[in-house]
């Protein structure tokens, strides 16, 4: 019987775990995705600089109060502008910057296409 | 003919990323939001001294220049730019408020009985939030604030130059 409490108090601690863990991956995912704005070359997540220590608790707070990750983004470039996402926001302004490299890839598909045509004759 | 259009094609490619990375050289390396955020956010802060709660509300009310200091009493240049700050709170235009970041409350007040206080109201920041609601990236900062805006914001610690610049503000 003990042996049965025992192993019961544990399964129920472990699943308190995995609740928890939950919680922890979108809070790192969120701040692996948040620029450390003072220091050089660092996330958020990575950074120990107090700003950073702030702004992890603050990303956690929010996702205690219910902030879905899009909603904490919004929250943050509104106080600090795009530059604190490391992944920018698909807007008017970077138009440019997402379809570049699509266009860069189409254009060089169409390169390759004539040479290989170009061949066949 | 095809060959010629092709060099041509090539200059004018590398004379425009000379062009931009040109440009780039003269940016500042120090990054500064340039559209920031206009408002004062809202939150509710415990003040230093009367210990007691107080909205931002009930703070930014009146009709004059406020000035939110971001202070705490282990940064080294808030040390340096308190003079200046009490030379300001002599001011009759200009209310400071100070916020104190991420300090403990009897540092903080040894702090003020030593060098003085320039401020009507000092709230307090324990973890480093509230900062974060208002955009800031640490101690020193500065915020000018006329009717809920924020006119102009000062990273690092203020000078006898940039407090004249206050002053004309608040003429």
């Amino acid at each position: 019987m003990k042996f049965l409490n025992f192993f019961l108090f544990i399964l129920i601690v472990f699943s308190f775990n995995l609740l928890k863990a939950d919680e922890i991956k979108i809070q790192n995912k969120i701040t692996k995705n948040l620029r450390c704005l003072i220091c050089q070359g660092q996330s958020v997540y990575d950074s120990d600089s107090e700003f950073a220590i702030s702004l992890k608790l603050v990303v956690k707070n929010k996702i205690n109060e219910g902030f879905t990750e899009d909603q904490i983004y919004k929250f943050l470039t509104k106080k600090y502008g795009e530059w604190i996402l490391y992944d920018p926001l698909f807007n008017k302004n970077t138009y440019f910057l997402w379809i570049l490299p699509l266009l860069i890839f189409l254009f060089g598909g169409v390169i390759i296409l004539k040479k290989l045509i170009n061949i066949k004759k | 003919m095809r060959n010629r259009i092709f060099y041509f094609l090539i200059v004018i490619f590398f004379i425009f990323i000379f062009v931009i990375f040109y440009k780039g050289l003269n940016n500042s390396s120090l990054y500064t939001p340039s559209k920031g955020i206009k408002n004062i956010p809202k939150f509710t802060s415990k003040t230093l001294i009367k210990k007691k709660s107080l909205n931002s509300k009930d703070i930014f009310n009146k009709n004059k220049f406020y000035l939110l200091n971001i202070w705490a009493s282990w940064c080294v240049p808030c040390r340096d730019e308190h003079s200046l700050l009490i030379d300001l709170s002599k001011s009759k235009r200009i209310e400071i408020i100070g916020l104190n970041y991420k300090d403990n409350s009897n540092n903080a007040e040894r702090f003020i009985n030593e060098l003085g206080n320039p401020y009507s109201i000092i709230l307090l920041d324990r973890k480093g939030t509230k900062a974060i609601e208002w955009g800031a990236f640490g101690v020193p900062e500065t915020f000018l604030i006329y009717e809920n805006k924020i006119i102009k914001r000062y990273i690092g610690p203020l000078n006898s130059k940039l407090v004249d610049e206050i002053k004309n503000y608040i003429k």
